[in-house]
């Protein structure tokens, strides 16, 4: 019997949902892009990229409002940790090389690209190979305090490094990153979302993957209370490889959604995509929408999405909405999975049944559950700190258990 | 492991319900057995006699309710214990559908097991080297520790790793649910083998539940009960077994249809 028996139920739901409101359907890549505020009315909830997010919890994170730095310094720290010469000048917009790859594709990232007037900027230097991750720590400063940023990474050509975005604290967050990944280079982007529960963050990250390079992205998250994360992915040249992975554990309360955008339009470039969720408690809430573009020029593409979901408790609602358009025959591979299962008793019984405590044989599965991703994401620390994670969310809901 | 007192799973007028569609059914209807160490007990019946219920309920399975009767290890009342009690005690069930559990390898299923069991964490060394050498006793590859449980395993190699966790984790009664069912002549030896070296260095009680006579001809029953319609209609020695193979369960069927 296997964990995940496709739910007809939840499957339905979500698609059923998108014939009551679906926009007349029009390719992926015709999706607005623009800098201006003013091209994204507020959301209505109607639109297809805002029908699942819970707008009437976003307070003000939609206005075009600046930082708040009224009192007791800014909304959010930003704490960079970086070897000599990777921090550079921060840069104004339009300032190049920001805004040649990230053009905002919504409100929330249009607001936080107009209200950053210094972003960040870290460049990885040309065939420099960085022996210890790029850390940036941002830690909000408090619920309801707003902050906007805006992030550009650069990896020069043939160079290797990770950068890790650590989201510590509270507050209402918008945040860019705008990724440069260099001919041959090898880049690893990890997010990490460890936010406080009542957090918000919307974001945008988006990336130019150079010929022949490689570009990972791993998208932990773990806290927050409304968490909504566009990850895209273009290619500037043939033969780019470009992983999405995502981790995501949603408590009662939480909405966590991921959005991923591939856009192959160089030939030859290959894209993954591997979301895992567990959800847990009533109204925890998860979201994972993963589009895929093949244009006609995209031949020898080769493209997989991926997308599972473990319901723990009743009262969780997991939407899994892949979407492949396919505009070339000429193609390597292109495929996508979706189930949202819930935890199977079975396995529970299997492993109590050897003498295995009922709260050991839960972290068993679920550890086992996320084991396919966790196990790729090669960087030592962010995987000892999700794993810990992971046990820290299993045991609260042990508690919750017992208590109930 | 040298656990060499004697020990005795006793079950007295067990009655059985399951929840189906169609309402409560009443699945075991009055079962009297006993169980010692060093004793292999063959059940026996037709399908839907109720043999496998008989299994879960001594395992615990939340899916059967255990309505009258008593499960006592030695002495101990079983129904009060959790599942995972129930295998600390000493209780074993070797599955038919052992389920598979992804992104758990069998090495740290063994391990996590085994010190479940145990209340501490085997030796590394020595348990490493237990394990490998019951892994070759079954003819299992040694890349097998790093697979997820039971995930893409043949119905052979299911079988194999029920044993071999019967092996390492020395519990004092085993109900072994169709452990010959879907295994070649050649698997079935094998695994044969394995329970006859557990009887042989625990003093294993094994409760053996079949369709067919042909396992026992590689474990020898010291006593066959013929079990229909959820209750032990006749008991016997081995040569019970042999006048099932010649005769099948008709004989009983129409007793019960009549």
């Amino acid at each position: 019997m296997s964990l995940l028996t496709p739910s007809p139920t939840e499957s339905r739901e979500a698609h059923t949902h998108s014939g009551q409101t679906m926009v007349p359907d029009v390719s992926r890549g015709e999706r607005r892009r623009s800098f201006d505020v003013g091209d994204f009315p507020p959301p209505t909830g109607r639109e297809e990229e805002w029908r699942f997010t819970p707008l009437d919890l976003l307070g003000g994170v939609l206005s075009d409002a600046p930082t708040d730095d009224s009192r007791d310094g800014s909304a959010a720290d930003f704490d960079v940790e970086a070897p000599d010469g990777v921090l550079r000048p921060s840069l104004r917009p339009g300032q190049a090389p920001r805004g040649t790859v990230l053009v905002p594709e919504d409100r929330a990232a249009a607001v936080a690209s107009a209200n950053t007037g210094e972003a960040l900027h870290l460049a990885i230097p040309a065939e420099a190979v960085l022996t210890d991750p790029v850390r940036v720590t941002v830690t909000g400063s408090g619920r309801g305090r707003r902050s906007n940023a805006h992030y550009v990474v650069e990896a020069g050509a043939h160079s290797k490094g990770v950068v890790i975005i650590d989201h510590q604290g509270g507050c209402d967050h918008t945040g860019n990153l705008e990724v440069l990944v260099g001919d041959g280079a090898d880049l690893t982007v990890v997010s990490l979302q460890r936010w406080d529960d009542d957090a918000l963050h919307l974001a945008q990250h988006e990336a130019l993957v150079g010929r022949d390079a490689t570009y990972r992205h791993i998208a932990v998250t773990l806290g927050g209370r409304v968490v909504r994360m566009n990850s895209n992915v273009r290619y500037a040249g043939p033969g780019g490889d470009a992983t999405l992975l995502g981790v995501y554990f949603a408590d009662a309360g939480q909405h966590l959604e991921h959005r991923s955008f591939v856009d192959h339009e160089a030939p030859h470039c290959r894209s993954n995509v591997e979301y895992k969720g567990a959800l847990q408690g009533d109204s925890a809430r998860t979201v994972w929408v993963g589009d895929v573009l093949i244009r006609a020029s995209a031949e020898g593409t080769d493209t997989y999405e991926l997308n599972r979901n473990l319901v723990l408790t009743d009262g969780a609602r997991a939407d899994s909405v892949p979407n492949l358009e396919i505009e070339t025959g000429e193609i390597a591979g292109a495929g996508h999975a979706a189930a949202t299962g819930r935890f199977d008793d079975e396995q529970l019984f299997y492993l109590m049944a050897r003498g295995i405590p009922e709260s050991e044989a839960r972290r068993l599965v679920v550890r086992g559950f996320f084991a396919s991703i966790i196990n790729r994401i090669g960087v030592p620390e962010v995987v000892d700190q999700l794993m810990a994670a992971i046990d820290a969310e299993l045991e609260a809901s042990a508690n919750d258990r017992v208590s109930a | 492991m040298t656990d060499t007192s004697a020990h005795t799973l006793e079950i007295r007028g067990l009655h059985v319900t399951v929840e189906t569609e169609s309402g409560t059914t009443e699945i075991l209807r009055g079962v009297d057995l006993t169980v010692r160490s060093g004793e292999t007990h063959a059940i026996m019946g037709p399908n839907g006699s109720g043999k496998s219920t008989l299994a879960y309920a001594i395992a615990g399975h939340p899916k059967y309710t255990v309505t009258e009767g008593s499960i006592l290890l030695d002495g101990e009342d079983v129904l009060e214990m959790a599942v995972d009690e129930r295998a600390r005690a000493g209780l074993f069930l070797a599955m038919q559908y052992p389920v598979e559990i992804a992104g758990v390898t069998v090495s740290n299923f063994l391990r996590t097991a085994k010190t479940a069991v145990d209340g501490e964490a085997p030796k590394l060394r020595t348990w490493v080297k237990e394990v490998n050498t019951a892994m070759a006793a079954l003819r299992m590859d040694s890349a097998f520790a790093q697979r997820n449980v039971n995930e893409g395993f043949s119905g052979g190699e299911k079988k194999r790793h029920e044993i071999l966790q019967l092996e390492l984790l020395g519990p004092r009664i085993a109900v072994l649910d169709e452990t010959d069912s879907g295994l070649d002549v050649d698997a079935l030896k094998v695994v044969s083998e394995g329970v006859n070296r557990a009887k042989e260095n625990t003093d294993l009680g094994v409760l053996l539940i079949t369709h067919y006579t042909r396992i026992l001809r590689y474990i020898q029953p010291d006593f066959v009960h013929v079990f229909i319609d959820g209750r032990i209609v006749e008991e016997g020695g081995p040569e019970l077994a042999d006048r099932l193979e010649a005769e099948g369960y008709d004989r009983y069927l129409s007793t019960v249809s009549s």
